[in-house]
């Protein structure tokens, strides 16, 4: 019952708020909208019973992606609104429905549902951090290497991108100071 | 009683929402922001089937999907703010130079 309810409001509650991010025409609303809908997606991953997975979710997610894309806000002039050209509303929305429709038959083509058997079973009675750590650090070991070894080059890439000629800023207008500096000259 | 189809409908309607948006907009960081949401879509259906087969390895691969985002918008908003100090905007309109 309360499954059921929690399911509903949360499915509703994101496809609004993934729809604001996606139409919205300001920066700012569309990356609160994300990070609202992110916490949200977490509920999804608690009702489906997997905690440590929702517990990232909410770390990684709304913790560090959404915290850097904030930082990067204060490169970027985010008060404004966007402008820009969209490519027509309907048939954007006609393509991006079929090439889903699409993707969801190839996938669900092959899929008889008997024949699926669980590799790794979920046990009872053991937490799902537990579990989850079992298999991570057994059967998936060097994918979980190789993961830390591609986030460390991805934070050598950022800093190394965004490090580059840090002293200039780029949201002030340098020829605007210079006329304030001279109208203080004459003066 | 909620059950696996429902799950799936939600991601499937969540994707098609962030391919809409891949479509659509032409800002850089507005794409950005709708390839999360794709990304976040395929997580609920990894987790949904995950729990609804008994099988861990969905959790799995949704965990490493999450590394990838992440390691995704640490690059890419580096590009980014490299892009906005080259040419001062993110539209894609501006930044198009290998028109043939």
């Amino acid at each position: 019952m309360y499954e059921t309810i929690a399911f509903y409001l949360f499915s509703a509650l994101t496809i609004g708020l993934f729809l604001v991010t996606v139409l919205s025409k300001n920066v700012l609303y569309a990356m609160t909208a994300l990070a609202a809908g992110m916490v949200l997606i977490s509920g999804f991953f608690f009702i489906l019973g997997a905690d440590f997975l929702g517990v990232v979710q909410l770390i990684v997610y709304v913790g560090a992606v959404m915290a850097l894309y904030s930082f990067a806000m204060m490169f970027f002039d985010a008060t404004r609104d966007i402008k820009e050209k969209n490519t027509p509303g309907a048939l954007v929305f006609l393509l991006g429905g079929l090439s889903a429709l699409v993707l969801v038959l190839i996938f669900a083509a092959p899929i008889h549902s008997d024949a699926v058997h669980a590799f790794y079973p979920v046990h009872e009675g053991v937490g799902n951090a537990q579990d989850v750590g079992i298999v991570l650090f057994t059967k998936y070991l060097v994918p979980f290497e190789v993961a830390a070894v591609m986030l460390l080059v991805a934070m050598i890439a950022g800093i190394i991108l965004a490090g580059k000629k840090m002293d200039k800023s780029l949201t002030e207008d340098i020829d605007a100071d210079d006329e304030i500096m001279k109208q203080k000259d004459t003066k | 009683m909620i059950g696996l189809s429902h799950y799936l409908i939600v991601s499937a309607i969540l994707f098609s929402i962030g391919l809409v948006g891949v479509l659509r907009r032409r800002n850089l960081l507005m794409l950005f922001f709708a390839t999360e949401v794709m990304l976040n879509a395929v997580n609920i259906a990894f987790a949904a089937i995950s729990h609804y087969y008994g099988d861990l390895t969905g959790q799995m691969f949704a965990f490493f999907v999450i590394a990838i985002a992440a390691s995704e918008v640490a690059v890419g908003l580096g590009i980014l703010i490299v892009l906005y100090k080259k040419h001062g905007s993110l539209d894609l309109d501006n930044l198009a130079s290998m028109r043939g």
